[in-house]
């Protein structure tokens, strides 16, 4: 009983507060304890959440707060989901998401891999190959739309010189075939390295001895890597994927910068398009309505991937 | 003790000073008219005692950045320099007082200005005679080209030889056309230039600043007289099309490699560069132009957009200049107004950079001919037209901007389905406005 809560908190409050504390149960003093969080969780998360839900029934707009807000019913949810633009922008994102968690992975792993295996100056490149996720995205952004830019872009004598190409003759963020590639090629520059420790902390959590074991079994290294080196590094290769993915579905800073969304629509993500809705168009009903659906979108696949995750550390 | 004394002195002169005086916070787009206003500005402050300081935001973000503060109630911002298209928002959000009394008590009469700038800058609904602005700076979209270029003997005579004509600064959209294609790609002084730099920025407004100046040329209008909101027929009619269809000719045959996303700076940097022969633009970069050091001097000329089939028309640019309701110093933003509206003032504005609006400043038999682009200042002015000023004027901008940087530089579809898709955004904005 000496060491119950009320105790060990009375002990440590001067005596006024004390004597009110030892009338307090346990379970009382942990609600004083965590009503503060529980509290601001209430005003910053989920008193938000339920205001938009409801604005998103609306027709109100932030920008005319003295305006008549009519009650639409279901009518903004229907017009998302039935906007070819809006599927369109859920297209360019999708695309994005993929392609950049896709690369990120593969080269990422490799680096891994290789940063891995101890060789002189190991650290200095470790060290090289960090440096772009040091960088704001907004700077990156920006210096990236110089290295595309077709007549003085580095990028572009680069391809150049290796196709023989005249530089001038493509432009990688004012074509529409190749801008979704020149957003891919920047966040992959830029986040590959992140992608690259969470799996070296990976191959630095598999035992020597088991490699050991392989080799006194004789296990070649390709089964090495098959058997032990991947299972034991997907729980982190995962992690990467989810924390890639939940960025990337919210990326905005580095695509504006860098393409505005355009040629067209080609580069509008979700993000940039629900921006110009609620803070550019001031449809702030039609906004919220279209976070709420983005929200239900990725918790509900944040949701089936962390199952899947917690299965895979379980085995 | 003598030296404390003065010293002490000045302090409470200054204190008693602050007591009377205002500090005032002047908004604005950062670009270089708002450098001269700083300048502009200093007699203000001698003269008033209130203090003057300055808010400029890159016109890419400018809209962004103000309106949020003017939606959000914020006092930052006493005076407003605000773009043309923000009017109706501003007068029925009540984000800007209404300055009719305060014009009646202090002789200022829009009479006294240049018509469209009246129309495009201070009334809201348009053409009644309420006002919500003061014309601050008069600004439309015109051309600029390499005049040292255009003389070479060489060019004259390839020009010649090629088109039947003088190689001169186009009067038609046909012959803009020309000679944007005549110089592109050219070699001169061994550097590959350009035909023209054009607007083509998405994010905010560029692309339909620039286009518009086809598509009104050749039949594209805001609604009739009669039915101001009536867009089928009218927006997307085939004439409009065709005037569409100009436009990403331009683009596509006629602009520097990367040209995907410009906009008034771009197109400044390409022109001065010696990338381009032709510049689109805002005619607020023709002071600059003239006194660059490598088109400036002689270099460069100027001349109004082309006419087109349907039409001679030019996209009206500029501001008024507008008191924030919110502001806790009215009275002396409205005695800024009040200084501002001064004839001598408004000449010494045109005369450090800026764009007077006053008819007693560009109607003076001597404007014309006081800097080399005066007279296509005055004849630009003259055949203005404006975009939406509606309340929801952000939303039908987006729009257009979509739909038009879609088919121009991303090629999607033709420009009647693209003008087409406007009309159905551009219908349905209106009737959730209740307007249709």
């Amino acid at each position: 009983m000496a060491n119950s809560m009320i105790e060990r908190a009375a002990a440590a409050t001067p005596s006024v507060t004390a004597r009110r504390i030892r009338g307090l149960s346990d379970r009382a003093i942990a609600w004083i304890f965590v009503a503060p969080t529980i509290f601001l969780l209430l005003a910053v998360n989920i008193f938000p959440l339920i205001w938009t839900i409801r604005l998103s029934f609306t027709n109100f707009r932030a920008n005319r707060p003295n305006a008549e807000v009519e009650w639409v019913g279901l009518r903004n949810y229907q017009r998302i989901l039935t906007d070819a633009d809006i599927w369109a922008t859920m297209q360019a994102t999708a695309h994005f998401l993929l392609w950049t968690i896709f690369f990120q992975v593969l080269i990422g792993f490799a680096l891994a891999w290789l940063i891995n295996r101890k060789f002189r100056g190991n650290d200095l490149w470790t060290t090289i190959i960090v440096l772009p996720m040091m960088l704001s995205p907004a700077v990156v952004g920006n210096f990236w739309t110089f290295l595309y830019q077709p007549q003085i872009g580095l990028f572009n004598y680069t391809v150049a010189f290796l196709t023989g190409a005249d530089p001038t003759s493509f432009s990688m963020i004012g074509d529409v075939a190749l801008a979704p590639w020149s957003i891919v090629i920047v966040d992959t520059w830029m986040w590959t390295p992140f992608v690259m420790l969470i799996c070296l902390a990976g191959l630095r959590s598999i035992p020597d001895s088991i490699y050991e074991a392989a080799e006194c079994d004789r296990a070649s290294n390709w089964r090495q890597f098959w058997t032990i080196t991947i299972p034991m590094t997907l729980p982190f290769l995962m992690l990467a994927v989810l924390f890639r993915g939940i960025e990337n579905f919210k990326m905005f800073d580095l695509v504006v910068q860098l393409t505005g969304g355009g040629p067209g629509s080609t580069t509008e993500l979700t993000s940039i398009n629900l921006k110009r809705e609620a803070f550019e168009k001031w449809r702030t009903g039609y906004a919220s309505a279209y976070a709420i659906i983005l929200f239900v979108t990725v918790f509900g696949l944040a949701s089936i991937y962390v199952k899947a995750l917690n299965k895979v550390k379980e085995r | 003790m003598k030296r404390t004394f003065p010293a002490a002195t000045a302090v409470l002169l200054a204190a008693s000073s602050a007591a009377w005086a205002d500090d005032l916070t002047l908004c604005w787009a950062a670009w270089d008219p708002a450098n001269a206003l700083v300048e502009l500005s200093k007699d203000f402050e001698a003269q008033s005692g209130h203090r003057m300081s300055f808010e400029f935001v890159p016109w890419p973000n400018f809209a962004d950045r103000m309106l949020n503060e003017l939606n959000s109630g914020g006092q930052l911002c006493d005076l407003m320099i605000g773009d043309s298209q923000w009017i109706g928002l501003g007068a029925e959000a009540g984000h800007y007082i209404k300055l009719n009394d305060f014009f009646a008590a202090n002789d200022i009469t829009m009479d006294d200005f240049l018509p469209a700038t009246v129309t495009g800058y201070a009334e809201w609904p348009k053409g009644t005679p309420n006002y919500w602005a003061l014309p601050a700076y008069a600004d439309v979209v015109g051309w600029t080209y390499r005049k040292d270029w255009f003389e070479r003997p060489e060019l004259q005579a390839e020009f010649q030889q090629t088109y039947g004509r003088p190689l001169e600064a186009p009067k038609t959209m046909d012959e803009l056309m020309d000679v944007a294609k005549f110089f592109q790609g050219r070699e001169i002084d061994g550097k590959a230039v350009y035909g023209a730099a054009i607007y083509t920025e998405r994010g905010s407004e560029g692309i339909t600043m620039g286009a518009t100046n086809a598509l009104y040329n050749y039949g594209f209008d805001y609604g009739t007289p009669d039915n101001p909101y009536l867009l089928e027929g009218v927006v997307n009619s085939p004439e409009a099309a065709a005037g569409l269809e100009f436009y990403k000719e331009l683009y596509d045959c006629c602009t520097p490699p990367g040209s995907s996303n410009w906009y008034m700076s771009e197109n400044i940097d390409a022109y001065k560069s010696g990338q381009v022969a032709l510049q689109m633009n805002f005619a607020f970069i023709w002071p600059g132009v003239e006194a660059d050091p490598n088109v400036g001097g002689g270099r460069s000329g100027y001349f109004v957009n082309p006419e087109g089939p349907a039409g001679h028309f030019a996209q009206l640019g500029g501001q008024g200049i507008s008191v924030v309701s919110y502001s806790g110093s009215q009275d002396a933003a409205l005695e800024y107004i009040k200084w501002f509206a001064g004839p001598e003032v408004q000449q010494r504005w045109w005369d450090m950079g800026g764009a007077s609006a006053l008819r007693a400043v560009v109607e003076d038999p001597g404007f014309a001919t006081s800097q080399p682009y005066a007279q296509t200042f005055l004849d630009s002015m003259a055949i203005v037209k404006d975009f939406w000023a509606e309340p929801a004027y952000a939303s039908l901008l987006l729009a257009m901007q979509d739909h038009v940087h879609s088919y121009v530089v991303a090629g999607e579809g033709t420009a009647q389905e693209a003008l087409d898709s406007l009309v159905e955004d551009w219908t349905e904005v209106f009737e959730d406005e209740g307007k249709m």
